[in-house]
């Protein structure tokens, strides 16, 4: 890996679901740090950009300060959602654990936000 | 002082045994299960066209069965549940049947009822029941619909357990509500006190995807083990606080960012969670570890309800079928994409229609499309072909297509022994809404000897 680059899975949990066919990707950052630095970076069109093979509409930023986390409502990227999609991940359960392998330009705190914690 | 709700069941087909693990553990003033996805429904209306008896989660009758001595030893035990279906009166008789035949017959049951709005459709014009999101007219799908149900409240629960219910079965209720009717029950808050309808609805919206709260799906899955992973539990106290644990001595974990992570499972806006009870916001939630697997939230905010209820419609939209065949070998990838177009091919030499023919390669990074590229050095891959059609006869010579190639497709294929990919029905979902006052949920409250006789009228 670059070593100006910053995994999203070191400073970051994820979960995903499924709300008819959209997906909900929420970023949970382990602690204060991360989620400033999350706020900052880890923008609609980067998140769009990183699912963008998923043929999706519009992405949408949700933040929640008070909880580190950053919720992404992803229209329309679940190929018809878990009654009528043809791909072996109908709900979108996969994405979550995908996102935390976005790569971001390392900040410099990085090896503060490794190990910081809520 | 606090009430004690788990829940030990988050969808029609958890784990059998949760409930009676966590009541072997726990003493709890409320269990709930909960059994419905967004699609369950059109499921159980399927069961109910074969049979008038059937159409609600019978796993429910199977797990009361199993936990009748602690319905016994713990008197102040209660069951809410959404296990109804579209039937919760048949699903009360089995439950009366059931408890009669185990001497208690004199437990009270309530059912709540008036979520159906199948009949309603029948009448229905272009006009009405657009799309939540595109707007579109439900239009002729009206007549291919097999169920819709509005999300039903706290309230008829409340009713049920204030008539005496000791179990109270629902149809399609809202899952938080399952949680907040309860937490009502218990503290008689105010019905327009959003901010404790909003804390009771977080506390239902944490507990009732099960274990997903307790360690289950979570990022740091390795961090506890989960063969007897316990199911959720919220201590709710009068303020509207309250604590997230699960049951002394059970696997899984219930740390802060196992809570966060399940606030934020399948929500959109966050400041503004829609329920038929409160519309919660989450962004102030603070949520803290207080102790070993013990999570403190607080600061819930809530606004008033919705005018109108969610519906959750189901249409019949044609067929799909999926098969899968294990290419193996150096050349796995290329084999597989040539015997995915051998499938396409000799469909086309019988003249099948197809709506749609999807290819996956499995083990090869179509988990996520696209993502990414096919390692090198890959021996083996998993083909997953997937179709539609509109009629069910151009699907079944689809999955003809599969067992022939044992012998006249490539060498290197396995997985025949699955059998046939199965032809199954699709049924589209159509989220919309309904007026609040078009409505009129019903509560039931008999025994359990005297839902058991209803069969017999």
């Amino acid at each position: 890996m670059n070593e100006k680059m910053l995994c999203l899975g070191t400073i970051a949990s994820a979960r995903s679901g499924d709300k008819g066919n959209h997906a909900n990707v929420a970023v949970i950052a382990r602690c204060d740090l991360g989620y400033q630095y999350l706020e900052k970076v880890l923008t609609i069109e980067r998140v769009a950009d990183f699912f963008n093979t998923l043929e999706m509409g519009k992405v949408e930023r949700f933040l929640l300060p008070k909880l580190g986390s950053l919720n992404f409502l992803l229209h329309d990227a679940l190929a018809g959602g878990a009654s009528r999609s043809l791909r072996i991940d109908t709900q979108g359960k996969l994405l979550g654990t995908a996102i935390l392998e976005l790569q971001l330009p390392a900040p410099e705190n990085l090896a503060k936000m490794r190990t910081c914690k809520y | 002082m606090t009430v004690r709700i788990a829940n030990a069941a988050g969808f029609w087909g958890d784990w059998t045994l949760a409930p009676q693990q966590l009541l072997s553990r726990e003493t709890v003033d409320f269990l709930s299960l909960e059994y419905l996805a967004e699609l369950t429904l059109s499921i159980m209306a399927r069961q109910r066209e074969k049979n008038a008896n059937y159409g609600y989660a019978r796993d429910f009758i199977d797990v009361v069965h199993q936990i009748i001595p602690e319905l016994q030893n713990q008197s102040s035990l209660k069951i809410v549940t959404n296990a109804g279906g579209l039937n919760p009166p048949s699903c009360a008789v089995a439950l009366g049947q059931l408890l009669r035949e185990c001497g208690l017959g004199s437990i009270p049951i309530g059912v709540v009822t008036g979520d159906d709005l199948l009949e309603r459709t029948g009448s229905l014009t272009d006009s009405t029941w657009p799309h939540f999101d595109t707007h579109s007219p439900l239009g002729d799908r009206a007549a291919k619909t097999v169920s819709a149900n509005a999300y039903l409240g706290a309230r008829p629960i409340y009713e049920a357990l204030q008539q005496g219910s000791r179990i109270v079965i629902t149809g399609r209720v809202a899952d938080a509500s399952l949680t907040v009717g309860p937490a009502m029950y218990h503290y008689n808050w105010d019905w327009e006190d959003w901010d404790r309808l909003a804390a009771a609805s977080v506390a239902g919206h944490l507990i009732e995807c099960g274990a997903q709260v307790t360690g289950g799906y979570r990022t740091d899955w390795r961090g506890a083990p989960l063969g007897r992973i316990g199911y959720p539990i919220v201590e709710i106290a009068g303020d509207g606080q309250f604590t997230v644990t699960k049951p002394e001595g059970s696997d899984g974990a219930v740390s802060r960012q196992s809570v966060i992570e399940q606030i934020v499972y399948e929500i959109g806006d966050p400041s503004a969670y829609m329920t038929p009870d409160v519309i919660v916001d989450f962004t102030t939630l603070e949520v803290a570890a207080i102790g070993n697997d013990r999570v403190a939230v607080r600061n819930a905010h809530g606004k008033p309800r919705p005018e109108a209820l969610k519906v959750s419609l189901a249409y019949a939209d044609g067929f799909m079928a999926s098969g899968q065949l294990l290419v193996y070998g150096k050349d796995c990838i290329v084999k597989a994409r040539i015997v995915a177009d051998l499938i396409a091919e000799r469909l086309r030499q019988e003249g099948v229609d197809l709506g749609s023919f999807h290819v996956e390669l499995l083990g090869a990074g179509d988990g996520v499309p696209g993502m990414v590229p096919p390692p090198d050095g890959l021996r083996e891959v998993m083909l997953r072909i997937s179709a539609t059609a509109t009629d069910r006869d151009p699907l079944e010579a689809f999955a003809r297509q599969f067992a022939p190639l044992i012998t006249n497709g490539p060498a290197g294929l396995a997985g025949y022994a699955q059998g046939r990919p199965v032809v199954r029905k699709i049924y589209s979902y159509w989220p919309t809404t309904i007026s609040r006052d078009a409505l009129t949920p019903q509560v039931s409250v008999q025994t359990a000897d005297d839902w058991a006789a209803a069969e017999a009228i």
